[in-house]
């Protein structure tokens, strides 16, 4: 049964059954802790109810709502990454004394269309969950998000443009060589 | 001339920012007589192809919200209404 929709008139009672899970979902992706993910929800779904009123019924529902989860994420980031980390290390065993690769890099054999791999996506997650946490954060902002350089300088506290492209160069090494392991080198 | 490692790094920062016209001068020449590195550039952009078309839906398959955080937030949006 279609109900007619308004889209100017959004019913917040209905949010936490229809896009609880989602919102969920989207800030665990982000932030990996389940407690703080569950804050966010709330927070977000409290911000939409304040602002009802300034919904424009330009984007759907959803959209709205996960766009302030959006915003209460980067604020949750910028509150706690003050405090720099040093949990990660550029040195790594994949090159030699002389800069030349240590390991050997085979090729991938690329599904034509990623979308249908199912068992990719998990993967894929896992592979993130792997990083440690203020190289995980700033990947997941840049690679999911999409967000720039200069945001992202100023919502992780990174101390300088070099440092965030070490860092991000960095952990794409770290997905990479797990999506060797987990996913091209399968069975 | 520049080595792999300074090469895979390029690569990297390629995906973040503008090349200087030198480091893409650099990057093309080094690519072209290193399969490693052609190796690793593609599988880079690979990686951030997967990434922007990843759906949190799929990557977090299964993950939802617990009972008990679902009540206490219904709780607790009651009480703004």
């Amino acid at each position: 049964m279609l109900q007619p929709t308004n889209t100017t008139k959004l019913d917040p009672t209905t949010w936490l059954d229809s896009y609880g899970d989602i919102l969920f979902r989207y800030a665990m992706a982000r932030v990996h802790d389940q407690a703080t993910a569950e804050d966010l929800v709330q927070e977000a779904l409290l911000a939409g109810i304040i602002s009802v009123d300034t919904f424009k019924g330009g984007s759907t529902e959803r959209t709205w709502l996960v766009g302030i989860l959006r915003h209460k994420i980067l604020d949750y980031f910028r509150k706690t990454s003050r405090e720099q980390r040093s949990d990660w290390s550029a040195d790594d065993g994949d090159f030699d004394s002389e800069g030349s690769w240590a390991v050997t890099l085979t090729e991938w054999r690329t599904p034509e269309k990623l979308a249908e791999q199912d068992e990719f996506w998990p993967i894929l997650g896992g592979c993130v969950d792997t990083l440690p946490e203020s190289l995980r954060t700033l990947f997941t902002l840049r690679e999911l998000d999409g967000l720039e350089t200069d945001v992202l300088l100023e919502t992780l506290n990174i101390s300088s443009k070099n440092n965030l492209w070490v860092m991000l160069s960095r952990a794409r090494k770290l997905v990479r060589n797990c999506l060797q392991t987990h996913w091209f080198e399968r069975e | 001339m520049l080595t792999c490692k300074e090469t895979a790094q390029l690569i990297s920062e390629s995906l973040d920012r503008s090349l200087t016209l030198r480091e893409r001068l650099g990057l093309r020449l080094h690519l072209w007589r290193c399969d490693m590195c052609s190796r690793y550039a593609s599988q880079l952009k690979f990686l951030q192809g997967a990434c922007a078309d990843a759906d949190p839906e799929k990557l977090l398959e299964g993950v939802e919200l617990s009972d008990s955080a679902r009540e206490r937030i219904r709780d607790r949006l009651a009480q703004e209404r």
